[in-house]
């Protein structure tokens, strides 16, 4: 019950951040303005533990949501397998270096931060 | 049997269709892959995108068919974004005290996987309208549309695009961050988020909880840096 009454509220936040994206013309998906207003929201315990059993669901089995988007990769079959060697090596090239570029640079970001924190004490 | 065949065109055509076979698949690839202690390699989303276009193709099924019944899994996407709030809230003191850190890898490291895309692909002499659709690839699916749409892509080419691109970083981020030498659940986690959006922060959420918060954090950033400078750049080049 209380994972249901969580869903509710995360469906209100959602339809508030459209709302918001509408009436303020905003270059935002609904969605994350529903984001940053749980954000502000969770202070409140009526919405932190509704919000954190739902919140618990969803994401255990977020993977799930992305499958009927996935399959629709079949509908491009026929381009997807045109342009296929380029698209591949664009598409996993790309990949490695943005999570590369981000973990290393994180990383020294990170460790600069720690090292400061430690020369202020 | 006549009853057994009208039940099963009635299934088919019903949204039940797609539902229940989005679950059954998901369900049955989810129990192989914590069977084999969720190697990469078994990511129970490449392998539910496989087994379900492999039967609409084999039975001759359309997409909006199947779409018809797996919206209601779809829909629950948003909410789902909304819930990324909860593992930021958790963090909140951390975080605050690491935005600058994770603000300048979020643009740089987007960046890079964006423009490298763009141009990687400009090199191969891919068509114009699929650069535009790359140039997304790293924000999560419903959002990538929307932005390609304003710069002159194909949303649905760029959401083909970044489903593959979370694919590829599901299935890859552990070899990559292990070579690299990447220990940090959270360094690891963002920079799969900010590569491979949500379908990354999915495979992250699933390997550790610190890591799944910081891959939930990126994909908003990506989200919200992309939509603001993706079509500026796309303006200024154009």
């Amino acid at each position: 019950m209380i994972a249901l009454r969580g869903l509710a509220l995360l469906l209100l936040f959602q339809a508030a951040g459209e709302a918001l994206v509408l009436a303020l013309k905003l270059p935002f998906p609904g969605p994350v303005v529903g984001l940053v207003l749980l954000l502000a929201g969770l202070r409140w315990r009526v919405v932190r533990e509704p919000a954190q059993a739902a919140a618990e669901l969803l994401l255990t089995h977020l993977s799930l949501l992305f499958v009927p988007v996935g399959v629709g990769v079949i509908t491009h079959l026929e381009l997807v397998s045109r342009h296929g060697v380029a698209l591949i090596v664009v598409i996993v090239l790309s990949t490695w270096i943005g999570m590369a570029v981000t973990a290393l640079l994180l990383r020294i970001l990170l460790e600069r931060a720690a090292r400061e924190e430690a020369g202020d004490a | 049997m006549p009853d057994f065949v009208q039940l099963w065109v009635y299934l088919s055509t019903a949204p039940l269709f797609g539902l229940t076979a989005t679950l059954v698949v998901y369900v049955a690839a989810a129990a192989v892959y914590d069977r084999v202690e969720r190697a990469p390699w078994a990511n129970p989303v490449l392998w539910s995108v496989i087994v379900l276009g492999a039967m609409l193709l084999a039975t001759a099924t359309p997409y909006p068919t199947y779409f018809a019944g797996a919206q209601f899994v779809h829909v629950l996407l948003g909410p789902a974004v909304v819930a990324l709030a909860w593992p930021l809230w958790q963090r909140r003191r951390e975080l605050r005290r690491r935005s600058v850190a994770l603000l300048a890898a979020a643009l740089v490291g987007g960046s890079a996987a964006g423009g490298s895309a763009v141009l990687l692909a400009s090199l191969l002499h891919l068509p114009g309208e699929v650069v535009r659709s790359l140039a997304t690839k790293s924000v999560t699916a419903p959002v990538a549309m929307g932005i390609a749409e304003r710069i002159g892509g194909v949303p649905a080419l760029a959401a083909v695009f970044a489903v593959l691109t979370g694919l590829v970083g599901a299935l890859s981020a552990k070899y990559l961050f292990d070579g690299l030498g990447i220990a940090s659940w959270a360094v690891r986690g963002f920079a799969l988020g900010t590569a491979s959006h949500g379908i990354g922060a999915a495979r992250a959420l699933q390997v550790h909880d610190d890591a799944g918060a910081y891959a939930g954090i990126a994909l908003g950033l990506q989200v919200l840096l992309a939509s603001l400078m993706i079509p500026l750049l796309f303006r200024w080049l154009a």
